[in-house]
């Protein structure tokens, strides 16, 4: 597969204020489902923004196709925008803020006709051809963006927080519907989300950011499972991140014990991160485990229960399916392999 | 319904200066010294066709220029920042805080044959060319005194559009002239009638201007009206029907414009 976006080294600065990108670089490969997560003000939309061609870089490359496309208005790229804050035609109807693109473009009317009546049937919006956008709710507006994005079948679509204002049900729905129509015209799709869930179910490959900068660019098994740094681990999924230190390869100490794990490569005693996932703590009678804790609160999830154990010098979280007395003294352990171990990210 | 008598002292208002005052303007023009009911005054106006038509087509004509003046001083105030704009719209607004008199005489020292122009024009050779007394000279006069109530209804609803349209508009395949077509015109469209209603209404009644910058030859209709009330040719029957009938005039214009607005919001 070919690249069909690519940023090389973007910084970007607005007047006056600091930077925003931070030597940014990334490979966004033909047909594929790249999602930016990411906490809010991180450089998601502005990474849209640049590759739609509403901002320039203060430095750096874009490349569409091959091709440099610095400078390109946006009007001449082949990517469209579904918009964070939808940025509807309000002299439009629903029907008319569709057709926009293909008007512009002069397609047939006949070819507009069916085109739009696909979308509308698409997001659910038919019968609404004639209401002014106005006068629909935030949810309506939100599938009207899409709509009028996705009827251009534009090589690249942006989507902006596409289904931030949908109830969950139809947010389901229309992912489903979103990676369907993404596959099926097998368009390229660069989404924005700050749902983890949401990234982990639509896309191909997800590009984690925080304050300007990349972080880990991988498929989601890749993101959720190798965690490059404690901040991706907790960004992705519940994480308990603790304070450990390596006295040799595949021995690590945490919470004052050592554990069998599978890292090598530090330095000895260096100090690191350690990452557990809450469904990899095993939880066991207190007199067989070396780590114990009192149970503090236990909430139940749907598919299993949430407790909170103090340890003594960490709360730690356990997603399990039996529930343990609130109060109870349990034991935790820990398979070898599903201790991970972080480098300390040097601005902490 | 506690705002029924809240709305009754604007009732009572409107009754008694506005409909009162349109009746009687009906009723003057319908009758003769005698109080007898004719149409013959309004069979008169008929002679003052060429006026009428003067007057609609030089209203017509300052209304366009300040269409064309107002639509980009507007949209570019719109986009300034938000704190610059009040400043600019001052500077906009302050010939108006000048008596209109004083203005249009000021036009007439610049305009005059022995005029502040025509000087400038004598220093390099050229001229003195005719600019006083001419309708150009009225048209000029209109635009000038007319221009900030085209430019303020426009800016109004420009400042209202925000950035993010265009954006749009850019991302669909709008260049920057099809941007202006399809969504910075259709949307202005409300500041459009109401700025030409501005402007129109008072272009085409207007006796000062044209009588300090036209001279005698370039009559308007509110020339003639004021004639019948205030000079020599005082017959109010006839300056009566006038305004009768240019009143029908700017209503059926008015009418027209009103097709052009989605949401019927002209100032009538
Ligand atoms: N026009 C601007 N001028 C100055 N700073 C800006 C401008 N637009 C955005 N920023 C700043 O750039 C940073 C990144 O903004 P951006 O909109 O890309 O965040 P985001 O990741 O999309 O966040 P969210 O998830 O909340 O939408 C923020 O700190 C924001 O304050
Ligand atoms: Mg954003």
């Amino acid at each position: 597969m070919e690249n069909i976006v690519s940023l090389k080294n973007i910084i970007l600065e607005f007047e006056d204020s600091e930077r925003i990108l931070k030597n940014i670089s990334l490979d966004i490969k033909d047909k594929e489902f790249v999602t930016f997560l990411g906490p809010s003000g991180c450089g998601k939309t502005t990474t849209l923004r640049i590759i739609a061609g509403f901002l320039e870089p203060t430095s750096g490359d874009v490349f569409f196709d091959g091709q440099r496309i610095n400078g390109v208005p946006p009007h001449k790229r082949n990517v469209n925008t579904v918009f964070q804050r939808y940025a509807l035609f309000p002299h439009l109807n629903v029907y008319e803020n569709i057709a926009f693109g293909l008007r512009v473009k002069k397609v047939p009317e006949k070819e507009i006709v069916k085109r739009v009546g696909e979308m509308l049937e698409l997001v659910n919006l038919m019968g609404f051809e004639k209401r002014t956008v106005n006068r629909l709710s935030g949810g309506q507006q939100q599938r009207v963006a899409i709509a009028r994005a996705l009827v251009n079948h534009p090589k690249v679509l942006l989507l902006d927080e596409p289904l931030g204002a949908l109830d969950l049900k139809l947010r389901k729905e229309m992912q489903i519907e979103l990676r369907r129509i993404q596959q099926e015209l097998e368009l390229t799709f660069v989404y924005v989300t700050h749902d983890q869930e949401e990234a982990l179910t639509m896309s191909d490959s997800i590009v984690v950011m925080k304050d300007g900068i990349i972080q880990q660019i991988g498929s989601p098994t890749d993101i959720y499972n190798e965690p490059v740094n404690a901040f991706v681990a907790d960004f992705i999924g519940e994480s308990n991140i603790v304070n450990g230190c390596m006295p040799k390869d595949c021995v690590v100490e945490f919470t004052g014990r050592r554990f069998e794990c599978v890292d090598r490569g530090f330095s000895p005693n260096e100090t690191v991160d350690v990452v557990i996932r809450p469904e990899d703590v095993k939880v066991i009678p207190a007199d067989k485990a070396q780590l114990t804790g009192i149970v503090e609160s236990v909430v139940f999830k749907g598919v299993h229960y949430e407790m909170i154990v103090d340890g003594v010098d960490h709360k730690w979280v356990i997603h399990s399916t039996k529930a343990e007395p609130v109060g109870a003294m349990i034991g935790m352990t820990f398979d070898p392999f599903d201790i991970h171990i972080m480098k300390k990210t040097e601005e902490e | 319904m506690k705002l029924k008598y809240f709305s009754a002292p604007y009732l009572v208002w409107m009754v008694v200066f506005i409909l009162v005052p349109l009746l009687m303007i009906a009723y003057f023009a319908l009758t003769n010294d005698n109080g007898q009911f004719t149409i013959k005054y309004l069979g008169d106006v008929g002679q003052y066709a060429n006026i009428f038509v003067r007057s609609i087509w030089l209203a017509l004509i300052a209304t366009a220029i300040c269409l064309i003046i107002a639509y980009p001083v507007a949209f570019i105030l719109s986009r300034m920042d938000k704190h610059r704009q009040g400043t600019m719209l001052m500077i906009v607004m302050l010939p108006m805080w000048m008596n209109f008199l004083l203005r249009t005489y000021a036009w007439m020292t610049l305009l005059g044959n022995n005029g502040i122009i025509n000087h400038l024009f004598g220093l390099v050779g050229l001229g003195p060319f005719k600019l006083i007394n001419t309708s150009g000279a009225v048209v000029l006069g209109m635009v000038y005194n007319y221009l900030p109530f085209m430019i303020l209804p426009l800016y109004s609803v420009m400042e209202k559009i925000d950035n993010s349209l265009f954006e749009a508009a850019s991302d669909l395949g709008c260049s920057s002239r099809q941007t202006l077509v399809r969504v910075i015109v259709p949307l202005s469209v409300p500041g459009i009638t109401s700025g030409i209603t501005m402007v129109f209404v008072p272009a085409i009644s207007t006796f000062i201007i044209s009588r300090m910058l036209g001279g005698g030859s370039n009559l308007l209709i509110g020339d003639l009206i004021e004639m019948q009330f205030l000079g020599n040719a005082y017959n109010p029957h006839l300056g009566a029907a006038i305004s009768l009938v240019l009143m029908v005039i700017i209503l059926v214009i008015m009418t027209v414009m009103n097709q052009f607005d989605p949401d019927d919001q002209v100032l009538m």
